[in-house]
């Protein structure tokens, strides 16, 4: 798999940089009103500083005992809102380092533009929908198009990372180019298929950075929940005042907005976009593009995998795995024959065949040009190739080929060898009957191999909840053997794209979601109606315009990772959140029993964590809060640790770090900063 | 506490989970419109019914549709009841020749049974009239009840419909549930209750010579001499029977459950308690199997049960050791006594009965109680308060508790649901921003009314603070106690509280009046965007809802989101007031 992605370092110096930049650019209220728990913090930041300053001017002669301490909170109040901003500046800056790498292939070129059969120069900005260019070796691929003519192989580096040249031609599902490309050897004319400001690189360069950001479904519905919580904590808050007033022990503003920061989900809700940008980011890692975030919190919802068999499931060729001879014949003879019939056969079956020939009977590789011998190349008619040598004629093929051959010579084919023929097919492989000079040696069998690993990722997507259907324009019985090697769900033999589409609306119409990748334009309409559709990066334009997600390493298997990256999305949100929340329970042991102790001494025997005194409490608590917040930057960026597993498990695992450890973690952290605050004299 | 004691609580908790799923099951059937033993009898009087007022059985109502028909009925209901408390001066069955009923109070009262809280603000024996009692309050007792039961099963249908636009048919589900579940169980125990010693009689208050006559000295310093006792009769058992089976709580007399002839012995206490939890326990099984997922009904029974037992203990606890100010005084159980903290409590119920039945009447938004719960030590008196401010979820109201646990069922799937990597879904169903929504502003109703009014009341001198009997936590305890059992519709006061003003009346009734019907207009939308969606067949990643695991979470949620918000308030009042009593400070 080749990858782009040299792995960024978290905290690259320059990142950061840039980030704490943008922290204070983010302080604008009208970009922090879209976090509605963050804007809440703010306004109590600014309210603290107000009265900190209306404070100051009115005791200008002596600030008040509480100066210090009104003063730290003010400060870290502040601090709790950059935080948050730094984390979100933090995950777009990643974005934004790899945009601006992008940016650099984008420069302005200089197209050939061809109207009426004239070639006339234009800045590559002027190009339209349906100008067609011609473009030669060395040259800079204007913009975003199809091949209309000609064939050309193009270095697609700058976008895809990979340095070996690709092919791109007319016809076929190898047709679409982008701009910013190379063309190095040849000339092809191309239509353009997108405005200026609207190609496949601009459209990357929106996504790696953020700007066309929307909130997903589930990241708006978790914003409601927060602002809800916001709302009811807000009022457990207000009206705490008349509480205390009717006890006798007023609380000052500070100490109360500093109750409410502590309580109101600051945790999750300063880090909830950074955590979005990040998932985005990590499948940009992975050389994959989703058109919106939608996409990738779809595909941690995904109930089934549409996989292709070829390149996805097996490897793309089948190989021999094994000489079966016709009774009276030794393998050894069959081996034979078969490597002789296979030398100049350059498909990889019959480099297959000759490496199989030499491992298992050590034959050795013969020179054709020694052995004066005549090959017979396989064509359409005769079905069959073969090799004329030293007064023998062998001849392999298709099983109904040869027969049809060894008819004409008046031998019928040996019912033995039929036999391992419907054997072999029913294994899930193809059977190459070897015949020599009238008489059948035996078969072959062409297996067609599984990719190492598939069984046990199809066992973990199982264990997920997933559904894997290979795709395959086999028989059924072929099929079937493979399915049953490669350890999938469940296969669709003898595809043909309409039914492909029908698989997908039938499972959509049982409530599930449905993954799939693919490259032709007949992929197109499967690709749309899929709830994610990854388009091969080396597939046609129809299929990356109907796809939501599109994988610039053309590799199918990556399905798999994206459905995992989109989990650990979900997962990384739920986690902070509950973390946030179970967060809670700390802080009222820090901050209730500490502020009201001054009145009501008594009330020192909810002080569990034995804090100094009520400021030192208040203060360890708004500190803390502030702190997690940098301290989770890294899950957040890097996301929570994950493995396929069913969802009770998970469920376990993270309600015991997470739920169990939100609990904790704050008791021992408060506990910690107020030790450091009076060994500090802070309060 | 003893061992008997824990005997006794242990055979209540065995026989709920015993009649759990017979209940449940017939409920299901029931609602599901399939056949039952009743229907030779009920079928008749179903169909005249719906031909008497004109009434579609079959058509579908949306949930618009179904929450306005709802409304339509509590508004008539309650203008009727208001109207008979205040002409029964004119109306029969009225041996006392009681009074009409002030307006604020008429009011209050009329909101308080139609919302199914049944608060009291008035001494029953001595305002209201047997007319009202059966027509205006006994009657409420039914409907309010099978609102809530038609309520719920609206919601566990929007769970289990795939694709549908519609809930049921609410008067249809209202019929249902008064003729199948709430007057038969009402009959046969209105029968068992008048065998136990409850009264159920149309006379005229017995006038009795006292054995020993009282000398008491008046506030004007004259003494006066007492030697008869007025002992109040009336139709008890009929209405006693629903007020346990309804959740309602709605003393005939002032004592409520704890006056003989209400509550006279043992087994009646037992019943009662049995009574409450019936319906609500049954409701979660009939949940499971609408569904499909009956371990699912069991998994949120277990919440329930486990967020009873929690708070059981700590009453029955508290309550065992008495008052810490008396050291001097035996406090022990024994053959002989109680022991404990005996002050408000009935010496034939003792403190294991007493501890479990306030618990009970406060888990159920049911409100009834056998003792004083104002008399109770300040952390055993906090637990009866805890429960409501839960939200009425630890099996809750009739239906009226379903339906707010599964509020917080979604509230906690959509929490923890995203950790197993899935956006939120229950049993198939897809959490979103709606969804979401609607649960958060169900969500802030509560504590929006209940700590709103408190703050306003401990800041108004003269109309707030003024009916206090006590200060200091104590009286914060009974100012909030008041609003919290008002909008949790659970009715139980926490006495002390001289509730029948103007401010309280009127502050109390919107609180009820808004805690029972702003949220159920949320609760009902989400049930109708629920109904509308998809089901996403469960697989091995589905987000569990019938594990253990499950029912921790489910619990977790409640506590920390019920909690927290009043968490402090709690701290200042009841749990203030625990500390202070140890340093031997009393209000």
């Amino acid at each position: 798999m080749a990858t782009n992605s040299k792995r960024r370092s978290l905290f690259d110096r320059k990142i950061v940089r840039r980030a704490a930049f943008d922290a204070l650019v983010k302080l604008n209220p009208r970009l922090m009103m879209k976090n509605p728990v963050m804007f809440v913090v703010e306004i109590g930041s600014v309210l603290t500083a107000v009265l900190l300053l209306v404070n100051l001017v009115t005791h200008r002669a002596a600030p008040g005992d509480h100066f210090r301490f009104d003063l730290q909170i003010t400060l870290w109040l502040w601090f709790t809102v950059l935080f948050a901003n730094f984390a979100e500046a933090m995950a777009e800056g990643r974005g934004k380092a790899q945009a601006d790498a992008l940016r650099q292939a984008k420069s302005e070129t200089t197209a050939f533009l061809v109207s009426n059969g004239a070639v006339s120069e234009v800045p590559s900005s002027q190009l339209r929908v349906d100008n067609v260019v011609r473009v030669t070796a060395g040259q800079m691929i204007p913009g975003d198009g199809e091949v209309i003519e000609g064939v050309a192989s193009v270095d697609e580096s700058a976008i895809t990372g990979e340095s070996a040249p690709v092919i791109r031609e007319a016809g076929g599902d190898r047709s679409a180019v982008t701009g910013g490309t190379r063309v190095l050897s040849d000339v092809i004319t191309v239509r353009i298929t997108s405005n200026p400001g609207e190609t496949f690189l601009d459209r990357m360069i929106a996504l790696v950075e953020g700007a066309e950001r929307q909130k997903t479904p589930n990241e708006i519905a978790l914003n409601i929940l927060l602002a809800g919580l916001t709302i009811i904590f807000l009022l457990a808050v207000v009206t705490l005042q008349p509480f205390a007033i009717y006890s006798g022990a007023p609380q000052t503003v500070f100490v109360l907005i500093s109750l409410l920061v502590c309580l109101i989900p600051t945790t999750i809700g300063g880090l909830l976009s950074a955590i979005g940008i990040a998932g985005m980011d990590r499948l940009v890692q992975h050389n994959v593009l989703a058109t919106s975030g939608r996409a990738v919190e779809a595909a941690g919802d995904v109930n089934t995998l549409l996989l292709d068999k070829t390149g996805t499931i097996t490897i793309g060729n089948r190989q021999a795995a094994e000489f079966i001879p016709a009774p009276g014949v030794t393998a050894a003879l069959l081996a034979d024959a078969s490597q002789l019939s296979s030398l100049s056969d350059e498909t990889p079956e019959g480099r297959s065949i000759v490496v199989l020939a030499k491992e298992q009977y050590n034959l050795r590789g013969r020179e054709l040009a020694h052995l004066n011998a005549e090959f017979v190349p396989f064509s359409a008619t005769t079905r069959m190739s073969g090799i004329e040598v030293d007064g023998r004629s062998i001849r392999k093929g298709a099983t109904d080929a040869i027969a049809d051959y060894l008819q004409e010579h008046g031998a019928p084919m040996p019912p033995e060898v039929r036999a391992s023929v419907e054997d072999i097919s029913r294994r899930g492989g193809t059977p190459l009957v070897v015949a020599e000079n009238g008489r059948a040696l035996g078969v072959i069998y062409l297996k067609d191999v599984v990719k190492g690993g598939m069984k046990e990722r199809f066992e973990q997507l199982r264990s997920m909840g997933i559904r894997t259907v290979m795709i395959t324009g086999d028989n059924p019985l072929t099929a079937a053997a493979i399915a049953r090697e490669a350890g999938v769900d469940d296969f669709l033999a003898e595809a043909k794209p309409k039914d492909k589409m029908d698989l997908i609306r039938r499972e959509q119409a049982s409530g599930k979601l449905v993954a799939m990748t693919g490259d032709g334009t007949n992929d197109a309409p499967a690709l749309a109606q899929a709830d994610v559709g990854v388009a091969m990066n080396s597939g046609t334009q129809a299929a990356k315009e109907a796809g939501n997600m599109v994988d610039l390493d053309s590799n199918p298997t990556k399905l798999i990772e994206i459905v995992a990256i989109g989990k650990q999305l979900l997962m990384t949100r739920g986690a902070l959140t509950t973390f946030s929340i179970s967060n809670d329970v700390a802080k009222y042991f820090a901050i209730i029993p500490a502020i009201f102790a001054g009145v009501f001494p008594v009330l020192k025997a909810l002080n569990v964590m034995h804090l100094h005194n009520a400021e030192s409490a208040v203060l360890s608590a708004v500190i803390f809060n502030a702190l997690i917040i940098i301290g989770l930057i890294p899950l957040a960026l890097r996301g929570v640790g994950y493995r396929p597993m069913s969802a009770a498990a998970l469920l376990q695992r993270n309600m015991l770090v997470y739920g169990l450890g939100g609990l904790i973690v704050p008791f021992v952290g408060i506990k910690l900063l107020d030790v450091i605050i009076v060994a500090l004299h802070l309060a | 506490m003893t061992l008997n004691g824990w005997l006794q609580i242990a055979v209540f908790i065995a026989a709920i989970l015993l009649l759990a799923k017979p209940m449940g099951s017939y409920m299901t059937r029931v609602f599901d419109r399939r056949k039952t033993l009743l229907d030779p009898l009920l079928s008749p009087c179903e169909r005249l019914l719906y031909r008497v007022t004109g009434i579609n059985a079959e058509a579908e109502m949306r949930w618009t549709e179904y929450a306005l028909a709802m409304l339509v009925f509590s508004a008539a209901t309650l203008l009727l009841t208001y109207i008979v408390e205040r002409l029964q001066g004119r109306l029969p069955f009225n041996p006392q020749h009681l009074p009409g009923v002030e307006s604020a109070l008429a009011l209050n009262t009329a909101i308080s049974f139609t919302t199914n809280t049944n608060w009291q603000s008035y001494v029953p024996e001595s305002t209201m009239s047997y007319l009202t009692q059966m027509l205006g309050l006994a009657t409420h007792n039914f409907w309010s009840a099978a609102v809530g039961l038609a309520l719920a099963i609206a919601f566990v249908r929007g769970i289990a419909r795939r694709e549908s636009k519609t809930l049921g048919n609410f008067w249809v589900d209202l019929t249902r549930g008064t003729l199948w579940i709430l007057l038969p169980l009402s009959l046969v125990f209105a029968l068992v209750l008048v065998s136990q010693g409850v009264v159920q009689n149309f006379k005229s208050y017995d006038t009795v010579k006292l054995v020993e006559p009282q000398t008491v000295t008046g506030a004007d310093g004259k003494t006066s001499t007492i030697t008869t006792q007025t002992i109040a009769q009336g139709p008890v058992a009929s209405q006693e029977a629903i007020k346990m089976l309804g959740t309602n709580g709605g003393g005939f007399f002032n004592t409520n459950s704890a006056h003989p002839f209400e509550n006279p012995t043992a087994l009646s206490n037992l019943l009662q308690m049995l009574a409450i939890f019936l319906i609500p326990a049954g409701l979660t099984v009939t949940l499971g199997q609408m569904v499909g997922s009956p371990k699912h009904g069991w998994a949120v029974l277990a919440a329930m049960v486990v967020l009873w037992f929690a708070g059981t203990l700590t009453v029955y606890s508290a309550e065992s050791h008495g008052n810490p100010l008396l050291p001097h005084v035996d406090s022990r159980a024994s053959l002989t006594q109680s022991g404990g903290n005996m002050e408000g409590k009935e010496v034939r119920f003792g403190i294991a009965n007493s501890a479990l039945f306030a618990t009970v009447t406060t888990d159920a938004s049911c409100g009834a109680v056998n003792g004083m719960h104002d008399s109770f030590t300040p952390l055993g008196g906090m637990v009866p308060m805890i429960n409501i401010l839960l939200g009425e979820v630890v099996f809750g109201g009739v239906g009226a508790g379903l339906y707010g646990m599964l509020v917080f069922v979604v509230m906690a799937v959509f929490i923890a649901g995203l950790m197993v990597g899935r956006t939120p879904e229950y049993l198939g169903k897809k959490i979103e921003s709606f969804d979401v929504q609607m649960a958060m502003l169900y969500l802030l109703i509560f504590p929006l009314l209940i700590l709103g009014f408190s703050a306003v009341s401990v800041l108004l001198p003269k109309l707030g603070l003024s009916s206090l009997a006590n200060h200091g936590p104590h009286g914060l305890s009974e100012i909030l106690y008041a609003y919290t059992s008002a909008t949790g519709n659970n009715g139980s006061a926490f006495a002390g509280l001289n509730a029948n003003t103007p401010w309280f009346n009127y502050s109390i009734a919107i609180a009820m009046f808004f805690g029972r019907f702003i949220m159920i207009v949320p609760m009902l939308a989400i049930a109708g965007n629920l109904a509308g969606k998809k089901i996403v067949p469960a697989s091995a990643g589905t987000f569990p809802v019938t594990t253990p695991l499950f029912t921790i979470l489910l619990t977790g949620v409640i506590v920390i989101v019920g909690a927290l918000t009043f968490c402090p308030v709690l701290s200042l009042g009841p749990v203030l007031e625990d500390l202070l009593l140890r340093a031997g400070q009393t209000f």
